[in-house]
């Protein structure tokens, strides 16, 4: 490892290990703020893990949704089903699961106790929903990834339904009533922390020769295996580890609402990870994580502009401005989803490449300067 | 002469369609092996069908004793055959020098979780890979590409690319769909100096499917004609010359 890179890791320890003591705020403004940072690391998680399956590899997928459902729902019924079990076998509520920093004040930056059990439950919650979320992930990849293009897109848009209307008649996961999770402890440092291995193991399989493997199945499967590349193999290696990131988003989800509902996993969602994918430029993990953000923020900021509840103070002189000056734009403000798909046109009109797409392209284009 | 490569009476049948009858082949080690034919004539069916993209439909086909029916094209990849493609398959979104390294994936030692990892076990193989696919690249004086996107290349460096990412694999045989198709003739003339160059510097048979009879006559040792899926004539470039069937095929009546 390079001095770099440990400089880098030792910083984003520090960071993470900040993030745990960081809790949602009572204030509603900042707890406004906090919510939407916690569903951009949430939609980043979701882009970048559908990435290594729609931009690196290829294979369009849309059933995104249905993976963060069972992901969602495991993480839930561990919570209110399963969990107790475990702390039992662990010695009770009293056991090792209540261990206290109280004794470290050292660990204990900025004096605030660290919930360890709380951590450590949605943890555990958190793996197992991923875990169930990649099971899925391999049982539908199996047999639909001989599928290509169009077809595999429908398959997956049929999984993600199957999910959706399973999870509606089953009154073990509340059916339509909707599922309330026990413990709201999703935090900064979870969401953070998943994202950034998320980012890693994307990466991390990426940029290796064994990772090239993934890119030529998405370039040409037929010249990838005459060069001796098992493309199933890769296709399903993509489909699972991208299944797994979107079971932990899922769990994390649930223990941040508190709240599941089959409607929230539905075809929409699944688009929604997608059009981040295809903004951001397929096969580019920067700019995915860039998109992510971006669409989780811009139909809030088009909220503040229409609403004057939460809003910063310099928005809300904008308000006023266009309600004294251009009363025709606050009509258009208040149906903000209408702003929102426009920006999403001109942004595809005018980078149809995607946000950071073609940044292969301009390296080439060094590359050939810098050789001549 | 021991045969590194048998094909034994082997059929493929599209629906009604015969598009290989009954195919004897073999190739022997280090040797240059032509295979010629009008148009349909089913060339290119018989290169899928050694590489394992189509199954035969009777027949066996052995590399080396052992037999290839049924595997999967990256196996028999694994086996020892490499191909190039008639219209140019390179991995268009990737490097040149990128496009040769997915080729050593073959031989991989490392795996996902040694991609994830990166230990020096790691780092020291991907370090060997890099300077083994430069020496290649190097060989076909394409080393200063190797951070060009392949698909700027010039189309006949495109071709020489595929022929290294190939050479990759470390094959025993390597299959040539039509190298020389698109080329002027002092390309070609370089084409075939390199086919001979390769087949010697890596001590491997090469298949050679071409349209060009000045490159087919040239460098191989052996021709095999086909004619709407059957071999009409074998031997060596002066017999095929002259050989009455094979000038019907061509010329007709």
């Amino acid at each position: 490892m390079s001095r770099a890179r440990t400089i880098l890791a030792v910083f984003v320890t520090f960071l993470l290990l900040f993030a745990l003591t960081v809790e949602r705020p009572f204030s509603s403004h900042l707890a406004y703020y906090y919510d939407i940072l916690i569903n951009i690391g949430i939609n980043i998680i979701l882009a970048v893990s559908l990435n290594l399956v729609n931009g690196y590899t290829g294979q369009f997928s849309l059933g995104h949704a249905g993976f963060m459902a069972v992901g969602a729902y495991a993480a839930g019924s561990w919570a209110d089903h399963l969990s107790g079990g475990l702390i039992n076998f662990l010695g009770g509520p009293n056991g090792v699961l209540t261990l206290s920093l109280k004794p470290f004040p050292m660990l204990q930056p900025f004096g605030i106790p660290i919930a360890l059990a709380d951590n450590f439950e949605l943890l555990v919650a958190t793996l197992f929903g991923g875990l169930l979320a990649a099971v899925a992930g391999l049982a539908v990849g199996i047999p639909s990834l001989r599928l290509r293009g169009d077809y595999l897109a429908i398959v997956t848009l049929g999984f993600g339904e199957i999910i959706r209307t399973l999870i509606l008649n089953i009154d073990f996961l509340g059916a339509a009533r909707g599922m309330s999770v026990t413990g709201t402890y999703t935090n900064v440092f979870w969401t953070f922390g998943f994202a950034a291995l998320a980012i890693y193991i994307v990466l991390g399989l990426v940029n290796s020769t064994y990772g090239r493997g993934f890119l030529t199945v998405r370039d040409d499967e037929v010249a990838a295996e005459a060069m001796g590349i098992n493309t199933t193999k890769y296709k399903v290696i993509a489909f699972v580890v991208g299944a797994f990131f979107a079971g932990t988003a899922g769990s994390l989800f649930a223990h941040y609402t508190g709240y599941l509902t089959p409607e929230g996993f539905n075809f929409f969602k699944s688009v929604d990870v997608v059009v981040m994918v295809i903004l951001g430029g397929m096969g580019s993990t920067a700019g995915v994580i860039l998109a992510a953000i971006l669409l989780t923020i811009l139909p809030e900021l088009l909220r503040a502009l229409a609403h004057t509840d939460f809003v910063p103070a310099f928005q809300r002189g904008l308000e006023g401005i266009i309600k004294i000056h251009l009363p025709p734009l606050q009509g258009l403000l208040e149906n903000r989803l209408i702003l929102y798909s426009l920006l999403l046109i001109i942004l595809m009109l005018t980078r149809p490449q995607g946000l950071f797409g073609d940044l292969a392209g301009s390296r080439k284009r060094v590359a050939t300067s810098a050789s001549k | 002469m021991a045969s590194l490569l048998n094909v034994d009476r082997c059929t493929i049948r599209f629906g009604g369609l015969t598009a290989v009858s009954n195919l004897n082949m073999s190739i022997g080690n280090r040797e240059l092996v032509g295979l010629i034919g009008p148009n349909g004539a089913g060339k290119t069916t018989v290169f899928n069908m050694i590489t394992g993209v189509y199954q035969p439909t009777e027949g066996d086909i052995f590399l080396n004793g052992a037999r290839l029916n049924g595997l999967k094209p990256f196996h028999i990849t694994a086996k020892g055959i490499a191909r190039t493609f008639q219209n140019i398959r390179l991995f268009v979104s990737l490097t040149v020098l990128d496009n040769v390294r997915a080729a050593f994936n073959l031989h991989l030692e490392h795996g996902p979780l040694h991609a994830l990892t990166r230990g020096p076990k790691f780092n020291r193989e991907e370090a060997a890979i890099i300077e083994q696919a430069m020496d290649l690249l190097k060989i076909f004086n394409l080393d200063r590409f190797r951070d060009v996107m392949c698909k700027s290349l010039p189309y006949g460096d495109q071709r020489r690319l595929e022929i290294v990412r190939a050479l990759a694999t470390r094959p025993r045989l390597l299959l040539l769909d039509e190298p020389a198709a698109g080329m002027n003739p002092t390309e070609k003339g370089a084409l075939m100096t390199l086919i001979e160059f390769i087949q010697e510097k890596f001590d491997i048979s090469v298949l050679l499917v071409e349209h060009d009879m000045r490159v087919v006559m040239g460098i191989c040792k052996r021709i095999y004609v086909l004619d709407y899926g059957i071999t009409i004539a074998e031997g060596p470039p002066d017999e095929i010359r002259r050989d009455p069937k094979v000038i019907q095929a061509y010329l007709g009546e």
